[in-house]
């Protein structure tokens, strides 16, 4: 079979191992030891491949391969139907999964202790990640489709089993709202797949076949591009459809918070970009005010809420809003530099979220509590969570050094250079997010670690174990490196824009 | 007479030696030895139906047009024979418990006989014809339904079983009779060629008739009110019987018969008839659905809104449509038998059947609780579980036909899944999320349950996953339907 030759399909081939390996495993006695060591060794295989797959790009691209696309391979599935098992990655899909791979290990040991049930949580665990890293490697629609259900569904028992506080009503109003996402987006792949040819030649599902035929009638685009682009937007917790994430977030296990925040909704901004405007540049240039409008108000109304809140889980999700609202907002803007930014802001938020995700489990698993007002003066207690928290507070609100500086910086910039009235009025609107961010995250760290300490019972708690400062170490080292070598990351991405750019200014 | 035209016919009659040799053990084999029936059943079956997925199908009609076969034809009959397997190794404990074995070889002898009468509907082309198998199919059901004689539920089942089955046939023969006034045959390619001309009011009639006739037959809303108390009364086996076999075969003989009889000519007018019966059957369906605490009502009114998705095969009228509505029975097929073989091991060991009974069952019982699982998240179209696939092909079968209004009809289809998704991932969280002080307890389940467990959870996982099953059908469809 040639597709074992592509790396790629090891992506999806690992989790599934592992999940096999985990299914040996028992919860009784020492069986923990083996389900840690197996989901141990398939992160690590998963992180090695992830940076072998970096190195092979940059090679490829050193020697000068200049397609969208690399490491294509298609093996055909569904012949009646034209869908293909087709695999391939640009710039975009490669960081995405170094930071999948990166997660997926940082959850792992963020889970370490978990009960009850660990070889169920693992398993489960394991094929949401094997659905996020299919989602990635696709460049069939059907395919990425079902990928992206499989990384949905695990997410209600995630939540359901192992979560916390009024896990039943969240774990149910997320896995509803993202199902309803997907039907739009069901229909709108069937849409596009009976438009995806000129009249004669044979229906593709394959994205860049459709993108070069660019068959789909104008009249058409204007009811498929809404329907992908919400349908993704509910997992880029695109306002108004942002309301499962505070709730889910809030409800569900620390490494599934991780994965969430920093992959799943990801998933989403790629998806728009990948799917909705690349597929549609007519519409997108058409309706790209509406959802423009909608995402720069995810981005300040995310902002605001976070200032309200008292739980730290819940301020991290509302600030998930109005950043992964800035991966949509920047991705509208239509202009390399912008969306540039876009998936730099992605690959920083997720780091960042998940840090903070990590480390919020890390404390509430110590003091029971996520409410700000019962805490205060942490850092003496435990400086290295501390520590951790004070950095990705900076790099949530754009410390230069950071990732979110960098990310942000590359948005606004882009965003400004349009022309267009309406774009930079909504771009300065966009900008005061910074600092409301700065408000709640300077809130919040004064509040928390530098504070009195409230609760005497706290002073008592120790600080991070060796696997806490893995988990949580690795991504302060990730987050820190997108801050002091940007140029590495936008070297990676840079090249895939130039094809949708291209032919949004076609259109 | 020739005889070789039963030769065209190799699964009925594969089908009927199964029963003679059933008849034959349940009457001629010694007391004793008569609580091996279940298992001498299921084998035979097991070997026939292996036996007929080898047959070589010759394309070809029988009895002067009457009887056709052809791929279409034949691989439905697998399919329900595959469905029919399952349901004898799930009926196997049941049939010899205390008060049943008695009757044990009437149960066999009747479900076959049902069957038997299905095949007819499948391949008839004849309504004469049709309509005996249609009748066989209905008729022994009744006397299935009211097996448990202790039960009031099983009378009462079997009681509006039986009056609905009379009257829509009664429905279904006036449409019938109407048709034959303005074309002078029966014959299904006749009346399609005299019908061709004019459109008729009595003939627009005739079509809602037939239409509400095999309505009823596949509980269609608003023809589906006998269903609920009848699968909650009925015994399970007979209740997976029906909700699966029953129904995959009304289905395709409905499709066969408004494409090729009414096809060309009316479709405008029965595809808008079809067309709010499925917005209709979808969603009245699942609404009902969500309120349900009976594991058994709560099945009938989910296969309500799935018959509704299968008809979404029918609207299409092309091959992707056909393919995909055979496929789409095929699936429903194993996941609906998981649902119930699950909910006949639990009912037969604790009595139980609603879905707060079974909180907390992952803890005692995780294979009974992971096999539940796979069906509700097959049923609700989750991948990478075969139900997915079948949605979805449902779907691209349907938008093939292009208009906007099948858009339409496409996106309330697939607002219904997430309400449909909504209820299964009820009975999913007792299982694994909601705690209980009294769970059924751990137990063992036979042998035979297993199996056929084991069964319909391969076919879960692989029958999407690995693409020559639809790949096959849709070779088949295309081959037996040249003009779709």
């Amino acid at each position: 079979m040639m597709i074992f030759n592509n790396i790629l399909i090891y992506f999806v081939i690992i989790p599934l191992l592992t999940l096999a390996g985990l299914a040996f495993c028992t919860n009784a006695g020492r069986g923990i030891r083996a389900i840690r060591a197996v989901a141990v060794t398939g992160a690590t295989a998963l992180v090695a491949l992830a940076a072998y797959l970096v190195y092979v790009f940059l090679q490829t691209r050193a020697a000068g391969v200049a397609d969208e696309m690399i490491l294509r391979s298609d093996v055909m599935w569904y012949a009646p139907l034209n869908i293909k098992l087709a695999l391939g990655v640009d710039g975009v899909s490669v960081v995405m999964i170094v930071l999948s791979a990166i997660i997926v290990f940082a959850g792992v040991f963020a889970s370490w202790k978990m009960s009850p049930l660990p070889k169920q949580f693992f398993l489960w665990f394991f094929l949401l990640s094997t659905g996020v890293f299919g989602f990635f490697i696709s460049i069939d629609l059907f395919t990425m489709f079902m990928f992206y259900e499989v990384a949905l569904i695990p997410m209600y028992l995630l939540i359901g089993v192992w979560g916390s506080g009024n896990k039943n009503y969240s774990a149910m109003k997320l896995t509803l709202m993202l199902m309803g996402g997907s039907a739009l987006l069901m229909l709108g792949i069937i849409g596009i797949y009976f438009h995806s040819a000129p009249e004669g030649s044979p229906l593709t599902m394959n994205i860049l076949e459709i993108a070069h035929a660019d068959a789909i009638p104008h009249e058409w685009q204007m009811y498929l591009f809404p329907l992908t682009f919400v349908g993704f937007g509910v997992l880029g917790a695109m306002f108004p459809f942002h309301t499962w994430s505070p709730d889910g977030h809030a409800s569900a296990p620390t490494a599934v918070s991780m994965l969430h925040a920093g992959v799943l909704m990801k998933l989403g901004g790629y998806g728009c970009f990948r799917i909705a405007i690349f597929l549609m540049p007519f519409a997108a240039n058409q309706l790209a005010w509406v959802f423009l409008t909608l995402t720069g108000i995810s981005v300040v109304y995310g902002a605001f809420s976070a200032c309200v809140q008292t739980d730290l889980k819940y301020i991290n999700a509302y600030s998930s809003v109005s950043h992964c609202g800035m991966v949509l907002f920047a991705i509208l803007m239509f202009n390399t530099t912008a969306m540039t930014g876009a998936v730099l802001q992605m690959l920083s938020h997720g780091l960042m979220t998940a840090l903070f995700f990590a480390l919020i489990g890390m404390i509430y698993g110590r003091t029971h509590t996520r409410d700000i007002q019962k805490m205060g003066g942490l850092m003496q207690i435990m400086p290295y969570l501390g520590v951790g928290y004070v950095i990705a507070g900076m790099a949530s609100l754009g410390l230069p050094g950071l990732s979110g500086f960098v990310a942000e910086m590359t948005i606004f910039v882009g965003s400004f250079m349009h022309e267009d009235l309406f774009r930079r009025v909504l771009t300065i609107v966009g900008t005061s997010s910074i600092v409301i961010t700065a408000v709640y995250i300077l809130r919040v760290v004064g509040k928390l670690l530098f504070g009195p300490v409230i609760d005497e019972h706290h002073r008592s708690l120790t600080d991070a174990t060796w696997e806490e400062k893995l988990s949580t170490g690795t991504l302060i080292v990730c987050v820190a490196a997108i801050g002091c070598f940007p140029n590495f990351f936008v070297n990676i991405i840079s090249s895939s824009f130039e094809p949708v750019v291209q032919a949004l200014m076609n259109n | 007479m020739d005889y070789s035209q039963f030769l065209m016919m190799p699964q009925e009659m594969g089908l009927l030696a199964v029963f003679l040799l059933v008849f034959l053990y349940d009457t001629f084999m010694p007391e004793r030895s008569q609580r091996g029936l279940p298992l001498f059943t299921a084998i035979i079956f097991g070997i026939y139906t292996v036996l007929s997925l080898f047959v070589c199908c010759t394309a070809g009609t029988a009895f002067g047009g009457m009887f056709e076969t052809n791929g279409a034809t034949w691989a439905i009959k697998a399919i329900l024979a595959a469905g029919t397997f399952i349901v004898l190794l799930q009926a196997a404990k049941w049939t010899n418990s205390e008060f049943v074995s008695v009757r044990r070889g009437e149960f066999y002898e009747l479900l076959l006989l049902t069957l038997f009468g299905m095949y007819l509907m499948v391949s008839a082309r004849h309504f004469l014809l049709f309509v005996i198998g249609l009748e066989t199919a209905s008729l022994p059901i009744a006397a299935l339904a009211a097996f448990e004689k202790r039960y009031y539920e099983s009378h009462e089942a079997a009681a509006k079983y039986i009056f609905t089955a009379v009257f829509s046939s009664a429905i279904f023969l006036m449409g019938i009779s109407f048709v034959y006034g303005l074309s002078g045959s029966l014959y299904f390619n006749d009346i399609a060629m005299a019908v061709a001309g004019e459109p008729s009011a009595l003939l627009i009639v005739a079509i809602a008739f037939v239409i509400a006739g095999v309505g009823f037959k596949l509980s269609l809303v608003p023809f589906h009110l006998w269903t609920a108390d009848v699968y909650q009364g009925a015994p399970t086996a007979v209740t997976a019987y029906l909700s699966v076999v029953s129904k995959g075969a009304a289905a395709f003989s409905f499709l066969i018969v408004l494409v090729q009889v009414f096809g060309a000519a009316y479709s405008d007018v029965w595809e808008w008839m079809l067309y709010a019966l499925i917005v209709l059957t979808i969603t009245i369906g699942n609404l009902f659905a969500m309120r349900q605490r009976n594991l058994k009502r709560f099945l009938a009114f989910s296969s309500i809104s799935q018959a509704g998705y299968i008809m979404l095969g029918v609207i299409a009228v092309n091959a992707v449509g056909m393919a995909s509505l055979m496929y789409y029975v095929l699936v429903y097929v194993f996941s609906n038998l998981a649902a119930f073989g699950v909910i006949a091991a639990i009912e037969r060991v604790s009595g139980k059947t609603t879905i707060d009974d079974y909180n907390g069952l992952f803890k005692t019982n995780p294979w009974l609780a992971f096999t539940m699982m796979l069906a509700m998240f097959s049923l609700g179209g989750i991948p990478p579980f075969a139900g997915f696939f079948s949605k979805f092909f449902i779907f691209v079968g349907a938008c093939q036909q292009g208009s906007v209004a099948i858009y339409v009809l496409v996106f309330i289809a697939l607002l219904n899944t997430i309400i449909s998704l909504y209820y299964y991932l009820l009975v999913v969280k007792a299982m694994f999320i909601s705690q209980d002080d009294c769970v059924v307890p751990a137990f063992k389940s036979v042998c035979t349950e297993r199996v056929a467990l084991v069964l319909c959870t391969l076919g879960i996982v692989f029958l999407g996953i690995v693409s020559c099953f639809y790949t096959r059908l849709s070779d088949i469809s295309v081959t037996s339907f040249p003009g779709l």
